[in-house]
């Protein structure tokens, strides 16, 4: 492991717009527009299939203030897809911007252009629908052949073929395997075969959904949109209107958060739309119940797991099958459900002898799944992770000695993970590191408390990967100012998570002066370098790259215009401390002087662009421990410590890294406890507020504590990987396996309410 | 969210009464549950001027004015010396200080809301609702009485020798209750008041004297049973009936046994 | 109707619908820091002092904050510039869409409580949702920013 003084990264800097925010000024999507907007309201749908036999729009488009009512009959008929990925986009069309067929409760029937919310709020309430109801899949157990189809229409597009039918109800299938595993499994002293279940939880984002567009003095359209994808978006909205894309610029300012949610295009549509039809600015805002019912969710997975093992609790085989919910629409269905197997299976590549792997995604009368931190991996990670747990109890193994017996390890090949080799892995630190800092063989035997409270721990561990392999393209341009300090702009989207600093570290780092002379500009289509967008556990790995390719090719500028002001030839130019120097002379040029002189007789632009993709997607890992204090009465559970020591390389910004972790594992700790989603007869959520979809608050989430275990990763910015969504991952099967420890039932669905721990009894 | 076409500060409980004989006029109290409907209000009636904001402490009782906020009641000494901290804890987990600094008890306690922590708790005591009309009326009563035209000008608790016990089952802690247990033992007689059954709160005294010989883990069984018998639950997305059952028994076994411990101290 | 108020010090009237919301007024009247994040009264991001004490501006209508003193971040930016600096240092900031309501609420806190225990901390802000930093670095800052005083 390399282990070098640095002078930007591995430091906690501020973020660079920490005091902005904390100070509360203007710079979110709502704050910073004109307040001419027209406002934008969605009419949806009561029912989850139903067709639209009329619709009568003339009482509303009357109401003082309402400029235009539009129904299916005004939008394009091309198909296209909301999901942000990157061309040729694996998410079939099936998506049209209003469709006469609607196909959960929440789906758009009519947009209304208004003056003021509450003209459009009233034309709403006069808009009349005819609907000719049809019966809904509702369960997405019974969706793959039923009869019934949620996509019937003949110009449903496959763009790429993921073994997706719409005559079957089927988004994408596959199967994958490496090595017998049905004859290792029968070799096995032990088979367990276990189906879990998670459910759609929200990203519930503090900032809803939200976009405004204009038409700008090129007469283009002008998106400014809360978004982590601003190429993307571009992309889809073309294709939604069937505008070129280079009539298109969309930008985003500050993002109240995303998670994933924004990697879908959930809100641009429509006010973009309105714009292009009356030439106006517009703008949406969701309501949170929007953003519950008609969001981009995490999708529902059911995953089974067969785990073959021996009695000394070698893992031997793996067969996993998800069958995964991507909704009323495909998006992210084709390539979430991948991660459950090939972010899971791989950590007990140091024993594994086979695996399969095989999985269905299917479309249902819900609300259309999207991309939420994980991907998949969560679900995935919470199968995989309980099951091992439980061979560590039912051997009476401790379940961190078992993890040790079997995980992958350094220089490891992964045949779960596309064959990749591990070069950077400090997993089995993680584990030994976290063991000691929790105390694990205090915290993990049964304590009883007296009155009902017991207290004990479980563990879990987890990676994810830093990228889409050979797909994701991360840019950035680095410019020298005149005042020798540079300009970094990116078209990664910085969603709270300090990638413009983290960026800007790097910058400084290699050009040598602080993290307070570079200035950070992103993302907009029309300035940023292309950038697929910040998701993927992309940003600081493959753009961190990519500013790491500009830093070198600026300097090189550099040298080159210092050579011209002291005349002398390039390669006797050397770049160090911030200084261009002639070598065996004094002489030296400063930063200052090379930007003045870039702007005086000059021919060498004194910037670079660089783009950088991979062809490995480098895995980060973690290990969870939670102790927890349950009510064996009551069924509550306290979460009273979790700690976790994670790999992510070298954190660029360790205080960063550290509020990843946390603010992760406290979503994990939500969907794990609180926050459920229960459908109604229609297949809407109930939570479908903040009153009922209850995310921790500070009272719920016990006390954190998060280390570090660095490693080297050859192929990331400074050996960085990534930390986004690997956080997120061990909350479920740690809190599973401790409950498991307080009562002696596996719960195999999440969330765990107090009631199902109050009233199981041991299998 | 809900409209209104005019808003008038009552300058007295006349007016205000006056202004609440229309049927498109409401009394707004807090604001936080009204502001959620989606009907339309003529006159938004606001107590605000009237001065019903204060507690009052004499050797008798406490006047509570109705527009006392749950942030009041949470951390008024004489009440919650009284009460054995109950009050607190029947609205320390609602939402969050700046909700509680809106909430009214007026408003709360007129709602008559099934998951209503404040209805459950003052049921425990000997609590009156002061109508403008009606006058005072035993809150217990005016908790199974049908919506009208009246308005709540204050809460009367009348002090006893009494102790009380509060206790909820949340499932995550500023989330409304899955059940809610207010105890109270005034005058050496024993009350369960169960709230977010999940319907309004519901009171079970010990007419059968199970508590007559003192309270011990037996007796304290024993009643919680009884309590539980007697209190028809149901079920919502919060929690079955069935658990709901389960829930009064042990909050009510536990709140009993902590309140003889109480006598110890 | 008509109404006035003190807005972060300053007399304001204006000519408002009888269900205008306290928070719609306030961005009206540039106070851009009060964010909504719910409609059921949830979330703690649209907190602003009124008469001193914490409270959520989409539960207040204009017409009874009429006559009341009302203060947003923008009046405050003084008082909270004392410790946000030490929230920055955790990169507990993240996102930044709930510091507002967050800041607010501090505020609100230490005038009342000017040295709060870590339980006395997360009851008070209970209210206050945060998605991105799992609180744990709001708290770390806090806490700093309250030994930083101890340590002068």
């Amino acid at each position: 492991m390399e282990h070098k003084e640095y002078k930007a990264i591995n430091k906690s800097v501020r973020k660079k717009d920490a005091m902005q925010l904390l100070l509360g000024k203007p710079v979110y999507t709502e704050d910073i527009v004109p307040d001419n907007a027209l406002v934008v309201k969605l009419l949806r749908s009561p029912h989850p299939n139903a067709i639209v036999t009329t619709i009568d729009t003339k009482t509303a488009k009357l109401v003082p203030g309402v400029v235009d009512v539009y129904t299916w009959e005004d939008v394009p008929t091309e198909r296209f897809t909301n999901a942000g990925q990157t061309y040729p986009e694996p998410s079939p069309y099936d998506r049209l911007i209003i469709d006469r067929h609607v196909r959960f409760a929440g789906d758009v029937v009519a947009i209304i252009a208004a003056e003021n919310e509450k003209a459009a709020l009233k034309a709403m309430k006069l808009i009349k629908v005819e609907y000719e109801k049809l019966t809904p899949v509702l369960d997405f157990r019974t969706a793959k052949d039923n009869p019934i189809l949620v996509h019937p229409e003949d110009n449903w597009i496959p763009t790429v073929d993921v073994g997706g039918s719409n005559k079957r109800n089927l988004v994408a299938s596959d199967t994958n395997s490496h090595g017998d595993v049905d004859a290792v499994m029968a070799d096995c002293d032990i088979v367990l075969d276990r189906t879990y279940h998670t459910k759609a939880y929200n990203q519930a984002m503090m900032e809803t959904f939200r976009t405004y567009t204009s038409m700008d003095r090129y007469g283009r359209l002008h998106v400014i949109s809360s978004t982590q994808i601003v190429f993307h978006v571009r992309r889809i909205l073309s294709h939604a209107l069937g505008i070129p894309k280079n009539k298109i610029r969309v930008e985003k300012p500050r993002i109240g958060g995303g998670f994933g949610a924004k990697q879908s295009s959930v809100s641009e549509v429509y006010p973009a739309f309105v714009t292009m039809k009356t030439g106006r600015p517009a703008m949406i805002i969701f309501t949170r119940e929007e953003s519950q019912i008609a969001g981009s969710p995490r999708h529902e997975m059911q995953v089974r797991v067969k785990l073959g093992a021996n009695k000394d609790g070698k893992i031997r085989a793996l067969d996993l099958y998800t069958l995964s919910n991507s909704g009323a629409y495909g998006e992210h269905g084709p390539t979430t459900v991948g991660l459950s197997g090939h972010k899971s299976i791989p950590m007990y590549t140091g024993s594994l002898e086979a695996y399969r792997f095989d999985y269905d995604v299917v479309y249902t009368n819900t609300m259309a799944a999207g991309a939420y931190r994980g991907y998949g991996a969560t679900q995935g990670i919470f199968a995989l992770e309980t099951t091992v747990n439980e061979l560590a109890e039912m051997l009476n193994i401790d379940p961190t000695v078992l993890r040790d017996k079997n995980m992958l390890k350094e220089g490891m090949q992964m045949p779960a993970y596309y064959n990749e080799i591990l070069s950077a892995c400090a997993l089995d630190r993680c584990l030994e590191h976290c063991k000691k800092m929790f105390n694990w063989d205090e915290k993990y035997p049964i304590r009883d408390m007296g009155g009902g409270k017991v207290r004990t721990a479980g563990v879990a561990m987890a990676m994810q990967g830093s990228g889409i392999s050979n797909v994701d393209v991360g840019s950035a341009t680095v410019k020298l100012n005149e005042d020798g300090e540079y300009t970094l702009l990116i078209g990664a989207a910085d969603m709270g998570t300090g990638c413009d600093t983290i960026l800007a570290q790097m910058v400084a780092e290699y050009m040598d002066c602080s993290v307070d002379k570079v200035s950070v500009f992103g993302a907009d289509t029309d300035a940023s370098p292309y950038d697929s967008g910040s998701y993927a556990s992309s940003t600081t790995y493959i753009t961190g790259k990519a500013v790491e390719k500009a830093c070198s090719d600026l300097k090189k500028t550099m040298c080159s215009i210092a050579s011209d002001i002291l005349g002398c030839s390039e390669d006797e130019i050397v770049f160090e401390n911030g200084l261009l120097r002639q070598i065996n002379s004094d002489k030296t040029v400063t930063t200052k002087e090379i930007g003045c002189k870039a702007q005086v007789n000059n021919t060498k632009a004194a910037e670079a662009s660089a783009s950088h993709s991979s062809s490995v997607s480098p895995p980060p890992f973690m290990v969870g421990m939670v102790e927890i204090e349950l009510d064996k009465l009551t069924g509550e559970v306290t979460v009273l410590d979790y700690m976790s020591v994670v790999d992510c390389g070298i954190p660029i910004n360790p205080a960063l890294a550290r509020i990843q972790a946390e603010g992760g594992i406290v979503q994990g700790i939500g969907h794990t406890l609180y926050e459920n989603i229960q459908n109604d007869k229609n297949g809407r959520p109930i939570e479908n507020s903040f009153m009922q979809y209850k995310l921790p608050t500070r009272l719920d989430m016990g006390k954190l504590k998060v280390e570090f275990e660095n490693s080297y990763e050859p192929t990331g910015p400074f050996g960085a990987k990534s930390i986004g969504e690997i956080v997120i991952n061990t909350p479920a099967p740690a809190l599973t396996h401790a409950i498991y420890r307080a009562t002696g039932v596996w719960h195999r669905e999440i969330p765990i309410t107090p009631e199902q721990i109050a009233m199981s009894k041991p299998e | 969210m809900v409209t209104i076409q005019k808003y008038v500060r009552a300058q007295s409980l006349e007016e205000a009464y006056t202004l609440n004989q229309t049927k498109a006029n409401r009394i707004i109290g807090g604001m936080l549950w009204l502001k959620m409907g989606s009907g339309n209000i003529n006159t938004a009636i606001d107590l605000c001027d009237l001065g019903l904001n204060t507690i009052e402490e004499n050797d008798e009782q406490f006047s509570i004015g109705a527009s006392v906020t749950l942030r009041q009641l949470e951390l008024h000494p004489g009440l919650n010396s009284y009460t054995n901290n109950a009050v607190c804890n029947a609205v320390k987990d609602i939402v969050g200080v700046q909700f509680r600094n809106l909430a009214t008890i007026g408003g709360s306690i007129w709602g008559r809301y099934g998951f209503s922590d404040v209805l459950t708790c003052f049921m425990a005591m000997d609590s009156y609702v002061e109508l403008y009309k009606a006058g005072l009326i035993p809150l217990k009563e005016f908790a199974y009485l049908k919506y009208d035209n009246d308005l709540i000008v204050r809460i009367i608790v009348k002090k006893a020798h009494a102790k009380f016990h509060y206790s909820s089952m949340r499932a995550q802690r500023t989330d409304f209750p899955i059940i809610a247990c207010a105890l109270s033992c005034i005058d050496g007689k024993y009350t369960a008041v169960i709230g977010a059954r999940p319907h309004r709160a519901r009171y079970v005294s010990d007419n059968e004297n199970i508590l007559k010989d003192g309270i011990d883990d037996a007796s304290a069984d024993a009643f919680a049973k009884y309590v539980a018998d007697n209190i028809k639950t149901g079920s919502n997305s919060r929690g079955s009936a069935e658990y709901r059952t389960h829930l009064i028994k042990v909050l009510t076994q536990r709140g009993i046994l902590s309140m003889k411990e109480g006598d110890n101290k | 109707m008509d109404i006035q108020l003190t807005l972060n010090g300053k007399k304001i009237t204006d000519n408002i619908d009888a269900d205008m919301l306290l928070i719609d007024f306030l961005r009206k009247h540039g106070c851009l820091s009060v964010k909504r994040g719910c409609e059921t009264a949830n979330c703690g991001l649209c907190t602003v002092l009124m008469d001193d004490k914490p409270i959520l501006s989409c539960s207040m209508l204009v017409a009874r904050a009429s006559g009341h003193n009302i203060k947003t971040l923008e009046g405050l930016q003084e008082e909270a510039s004392e410790f946000v600096g030490f929230i920055a240092d955790q990169g507990a900031d993240q996102c930044g869409f709930c510091n507002p309501g967050f800041v607010m609420n501090t505020i609100a806190l230490l005038r009342e409580n000017p040295d709060p225990t870590d339980d006395e901390i997360r009851a008070f802000l209970a209210g206050n949702l945060c998605r991105c930093s799992g609180y744990e670095g709001q708290l770390r800052g806090i806490r700093a920013f309250l030994d930083s005083k101890k340590n002068i």
